[in-house]
């Protein structure tokens, strides 16, 4: 197994609460790992421990063999890290088109710097061929030149996953992505995400059981800030300790 | 041949019209008037810089007056030394606007809303309070001016020419204005002013590039402040009082937050109601008031969003 993202041994509290308590986990390249666990269990926390929105009180954090435990957020979507929010994070008076070629020209080892002030960034063709093209590909065709205000909640997490996309992260957080979608839509997003498998590595919280077991490589299960399991979807399913922290009273 | 865009012919048509307003005004004996216009024009070229701070980066600053004041400061102080030349004395004044905007800004940036207005007005005090107490910068009294600076080979002591400068540089601000919107750096600026989290998660470094805006807007009212001293004959200390940041903000509200032409237009509104209301009644300002209120609510987009309204 070659690991992409590597924790050991991860802290952060906030007063008394260990938020996190001691997360060991590995994220293989190329996977689709999903991170379940009950209301509370830290799984957000730990979300934003990897992309940076937060510092930890205690572990490491390794991707792709560099310690990154310190770096900004900045430096590490630099790296290949980059995520998506629960809550939908767009501009919204922006086009689709708009939304994703600015995530496109993020790229700074493809295009350069951003403080580009003369020349029109309707010249780079290219970016604008790239943005359409990821949009065509989570079924957004049609509404390339809409304000992203003006689309409906399932669209805008589609127009985020395709936003994610375009930075080419190597590694891809999705936190809830079907937060708050009807079925159609949960579905449609369930197999964009399928579409990703062997291609993109994703790190993947989700609370729905029936989507996580049909995605996810691995599954990881966070219980009160501590990884209580972690393996296959078949082996976690018939893990005695999940089957009474977690899934109990479901299946 | 490209094609010319009909809002490209109005531009000129009006850059047209402002030409040779000097040369009508002389051929009716009105010459006070050209000093007015060219007021105009310089407060225009301020109320453009902040507009691209707080229209276009998102940011409400409260502090312009000092960028505007240190313009001002600038070319007066080095007078007295003995440097008379523009081509020194206004790079200069520049410069010393978007330093000062430069260590401003490195700090106020760190806060946002509120707070933001509120360093920002902070740090432009501090400066309207050093310079009064400076004893070579004049204290209260400011510092008066010996001459106009010169600009080989133009005559700037001749007001028509100041004014025709003062059009020139206006014309290319705002010509620059448009192309940096359009560019990439405009384009990833758009983004901070909508949602700077999802900026910073695409790993944008939203920090410098808000300071960037922040510098540029502020090095404008430099430039405007160094066209001011000339102007008045004078760098005076309450161009670097609040109030003055408070008008220019009520210029680029009035004219349009956000739109190209918003700075100019509320500019040239506010200080011709001013001119005009000032001849007719002595309560101006309550009819100003009037004036500010009535755009705020019927049309929010400033007087520039009244013809833009289509897009």
């Amino acid at each position: 197994m070659n690991t992409l993202l590597g924790i050991a041994g991860l802290k952060r509290h906030f007063g008394g609460l260990w938020a996190t308590n001691g997360v060991d986990l590995e994220v293989a390249a190329g996977e689709i790992h999903a991170l379940i666990g009950p209301n509370g269990a830290g799984k957000t926390t730990l979300i934003h421990l990897i992309s940076g929105a937060l510092l930890p009180d205690a572990g490491t954090l390794q991707f792709a063999g560099t310690d990154i435990t310190r770096r900004s957020t900045h430096d590490r979507v630099a790296l290949g890290i980059t995520r998506s929010y629960q809550i939908t994070q767009v501009f919204p008076h922006l086009s689709l088109l708009e939304n994703v070629r600015l995530a496109v020209q993020s790229r700074r080892r493809d295009w350069g710097s951003s403080l580009r002030f003369w020349r029109p960034a309707s010249a780079d063709v290219r970016m604008i061929e790239e943005a359409e093209e990821r949009l065509v590909r989570v079924g957004l065709a049609a509404a390339v030149s809409q304000l992203a205000c003006d689309v409906s909640h399932g669209e805008q997490r589609a127009l985020e996953l395709a936003m994610a996309l375009a930075t080419r992260p190597r590694l891809l957080l999705l936190d809830e992505p079907m937060a708050g979608m009807g079925p159609e839509e949960s579905e449609h997003m369930t197999r964009l995400i399928a579409s990703l498998k062997n291609e993109q590595t994703v790190l993947l919280v989700e609370h729905d059981m029936d989507i996580v077991f049909r995605l996810a490589d691995r599954v990881s299960v966070l219980v009160s800030g501590r990884i209580i399991a972690s393996g296959t979807p078949s082996f976690v399913r018939e893990h005695p300790a999940v089957r009474s922290a977690y899934l109990g009273d479901e299946l | 041949m490209k094609e010319v865009r009909p809002a490209t012919r109005i531009e000129v048509a009006l850059l047209v019209a402002a030409a040779v307003l000097p040369l009508i005004l002389q051929a009716l004996g009105e010459d006070y008037h050209i000093g007015f216009a060219t007021r105009l024009l310089i407060f225009a070229l301020a109320a453009t810089g902040l507009n691209f701070i707080v229209g276009y980066g998102g940011m409400v600053a409260f502090g312009h007056a000092a960028f505007f004041g240190i313009g001002a400061y600038a070319v007066a102080l080095m007078m007295t030394a003995g440097i008379f030349s523009a081509w020194i004395t206004w790079p200069v004044a520049v410069a010393a606007a978007a330093l000062a905007a430069l260590l401003i800004g490195a700090v106020s940036l760190r806060t946002r809303g509120v707070y933001f207005i509120m360093i920002t007005l902070a740090f432009a005090q501090m400066i309207y309070y050093s310079v009064i107490s400076l004893e070579f910068a004049g204290g209260d009294d400011g510092l008066s001016l010996e001459q106009r600076s010169t600009l080989a080979p133009l005559d700037l002591a001749n007001d028509a020419t100041l004014y025709w400068v003062t059009l020139a540089l206006l014309s290319i601000c705002l010509i620059a204005l448009k192309r940096l919107a359009a560019s990439r750096y405009g384009r990833a600026l758009t983004g901070v002013r909508q949602n700077e989290t999802r900026m910073a998660a695409l790993g944008y470094p939203v920090q410098h590039i808000k300071l960037v805006c922040f510098v540029v807007g502020s090095a404008v009212a430099g430039l405007a402040g160094a066209l001011l001293a000339n102007q008045n004959g004078m760098a005076s200390p309450s161009q670097l009082y609040w109030t003055q940041s408070g008008m220019l903000l009520v210029m680029v509200i009035l004219g349009g937050v956000g739109q190209r032409f918003g700075g100019m237009l509320g500019a040239i509104a506010l200080l011709g109601l001013e001119e005009v209301l000032g001849r007719v009644t002595e309560h101006s300002h309550f009819y100003v008031g009037l004036a500010l209120l009535a755009v705020v609510l019927f049309a929010p987009r400033g007087l520039a969003g009244l013809w833009t309204r289509q897009k």
